[in-house]
């Protein structure tokens, strides 16, 4: 399969000038980004998770022309972005959580006719696209009303169908579902599925949200601190980063810490509530049932482990560089 | 490479249009907010020269010059300035948008940003001061005691276009300072909106210095002073030679190019540093 997107030991640092005292200036270098080489084949959806400032954005707008690397080889599509990036802007899609590329005090509708005639799409392609966008994602009712009067869900929705309209030939995602609801993340996710299966589109998601990542994702590579720690399958980071779920059970009385649950262990006790960590490739049912079966239950639940919790596990565990 | 850039020009121009459209189109939405706007833009231009004509109701002449020369003045820098501040004017958000990170939004579109930068907002209601400009300028017109030549008759909308070049060119290179600094846009108001004041008055006036600092330094005084002397068949005060009054064109043509200069090397670092 041929590598869509290429990166080999892609670095940008920034010049970073603090102010020490009223005239001097103190200057050192931030790697934002420290060697990433990773590459990713036409039609795949890769999750690029890390904590905050771990260099997911930059690596974001170098793939899109954005910023420049420093060092290194960047290809998408065999172009180098930052040499041809209103070339390249014509075959990719970008999606910005924080901030909508939509046309604040305009309604979606105008926006998009905006859009079509930027990208110069063909007007059946446009038709075409926008009616799949608007059923997928629901926005019928959307359409005339000034972006500025959208929820925060509904304005991701219209972004995420403004950054397809142009058939783009890989979508960019940073953290597409921050900050939404359960029902508009299930949407934007079911959605994305499905772009991905039908068109073959390569997808690229930032996100915090490992709930994200597990249902779209086969494949995630976690960065941190500019450099990527890892690269495979979301199980195997699981077992990487020893990472556990915890479940949480309210007993009807107060009781001494729950024991002899295999594979479990009581982390903390506060009540009548009790908390036990086991290994996330674990299922839960045995430790339920274990728990269930001795101890007088009136309430349970199981957490997940957090991604930022996961990957400082994983990092404490790296020798330092 | 020459017929690359043409095109890039081509689509630039194309999509600066198609967002100031867009723009003209919403704001004819409110057509009634948009009319009051709009003269309330011209009243508050015209307010500058209630101004001037308070003075001439003591003084028969400011600086040597009479009521319908400054009235040229006037007229002829606040159309150039009114044609620059109605299609540059908006560019000035630039560093609200390099601070708030939306220029990267701008970035990852097939059009050269600075069309979508100078589209952004496109405000109709600066048509206000283009026509109050424009309207003095015609009233000086039908009062000036000067010789018409065909010669002062063409320089007339040359030094129009001109003007409104280097203002255009004040008003980008002074948005790619903010590239760097997203405050400078207060030092850009001072050589855009002060510039302009400035050019209202007669150069006589002035200090000889700051005719000098506006002819060599910052070429404002190609905007109108020298053109509009000869027009009225004057000398200029620095005693220039003769040809320099026709010279608008070329500067503003050598503004044009500085600050696609500024640009370039602004876009670049902003790309080089991010935000």
């Amino acid at each position: 399969m041929d590598a869509f997107i290429e990166l080999d030991g892609v670095r940008k640092v920034f010049d970073v000038r603090r102010r020490t005292g009223l005239l001097r200036r103190e200057r050192h270098q931030v790697r934002a980004v420290d060697g990433i080489s990773f590459r990713v084949p036409r039609g795949e959806m890769v999750g690029y998770i890390g904590p905050n400032g771990a260099g997911k954005s930059t690596t974001i707008k170098m793939l899109t022309g954005i910023l420049t690397p420093s060092g290194g080889r960047l290809r998408v599509a065999g172009v180098d972005p930052s040499r041809d990036r209103t070339g390249l802007a014509r075959r990719i899609g970008v999606v910005f959580g924080q901030r909508t590329t939509l046309w604040w005090d305009l309604p979606l509708r105008d926006s998009y006719g905006l859009v079509r005639r930027m990208y110069r799409v063909p007007e059946d392609r446009y038709r075409a696209n926008l009616e799949r966008c608007v059923e997928l994602l629901d926005l019928g009712r959307l359409l005339d009303v000034p972006v500025r009067q959208l929820s925060l869900g509904q304005r991701m929705r219209g972004d995420i169908a403004a950054a397809l309209l142009h058939d783009p030939e890989v979508l960019y995602l940073d953290e597409p579902t921050i900050g939404l609801d359960v029902v508009s993340k299930t949407k934007v996710r079911e959605f994305l599925r499905e772009v991905n299966a039908e068109r073959g589109m390569t997808v690229l998601l930032t996100t915090h949200d490992l709930t994200d990542i597990e249902q779209l994702c086969k494949r995630v590579m976690v960065i941190d601190h500019g450099r990527l720690v890892y690269d495979g399958a979301l199980d195997g980071l699981h077992a990487v980063g020893e990472s556990e779920r915890t479940l949480v059970v309210d007993l009807e009385h107060e009781m001494p810490p729950i024991t002899g649950v295999p594979g479990a262990r009581t982390v903390k006790v506060e009540g009548t509530r009790q908390w036990l960590a086991f290994p996330a490739t674990h299922s839960a049912a045995p430790v339920v049932a274990a728990v269930a079966g001795r101890y007088p239950l009136v309430d349970l639940s199981v957490r997940e482990p957090d991604i930022e919790e996961v990957i400082a596990r994983m990092y404490a565990e790296r020798p330092t560089p | 490479m020459a017929d690359a850039a043409v095109r890039r020009w081509g689509e630039g121009l194309r999509c600066y249009g198609l967002i100031v459209g867009m723009w003209v189109r919403s704001t004819m939405a409110y057509r009634l907010s948009f009319l009051m706007m709009a003269a309330g833009n011209f009243a508050a231009t015209a307010l500058d020269f209630v101004a001037i004509a308070i003075m001439f109701s003591h003084v028969d002449v400011l600086g040597g010059f009479s009521l319908p020369e400054v009235a040229f003045l006037y007229g002829t820098t606040s159309t150039a300035f009114g044609i620059a501040d109605l299609t540059l004017g908006n560019m000035d958000r630039l560093g609200r948008r390099v601070r708030d990170g939306t220029l990267d939004v701008l970035l990852t579109r097939p059009v050269p940003v600075l069309a979508q930068v100078a589209a952004d907002r496109f405000a109709l209601r600066r048509v206000g001061r283009l026509s109050q400009g424009v309207l003095l300028l015609a009233w000086s017109l039908t009062r000036l005691d000067v010789h018409w030549t065909p010669v002062t008759v063409a320089l007339v909308p040359l030094m129009l276009v001109s003007g409104a070049v280097i203002f255009g060119a004040v008003f980008v290179a002074g948005a790619a300072f903010q590239f760097r600094a997203d405050d400078a846009s207060e030092i850009q108001n001072a050589f855009t909106y002060g510039g302009t004041t400035l050019l209202q008055y007669p150069p006589t006036v002035f200090a000889t210095d700051l005719v000098r600092g506006v002819t060599f330094v910052v070429p404002l005084a190609f905007v109108n002073w020298l053109p509009a002397l000869r027009v009225l068949g004057r000398d200029d005060p620095l005693r220039l030679p003769a040809w320099v009054d026709f010279a608008s064109p070329l500067v503003a043509l050598g503004c044009c190019a500085a600050a696609a200069l500024a640009w370039r090397t602004g876009l670049r670092s902003y790309r080089s540093t991010g935000s």
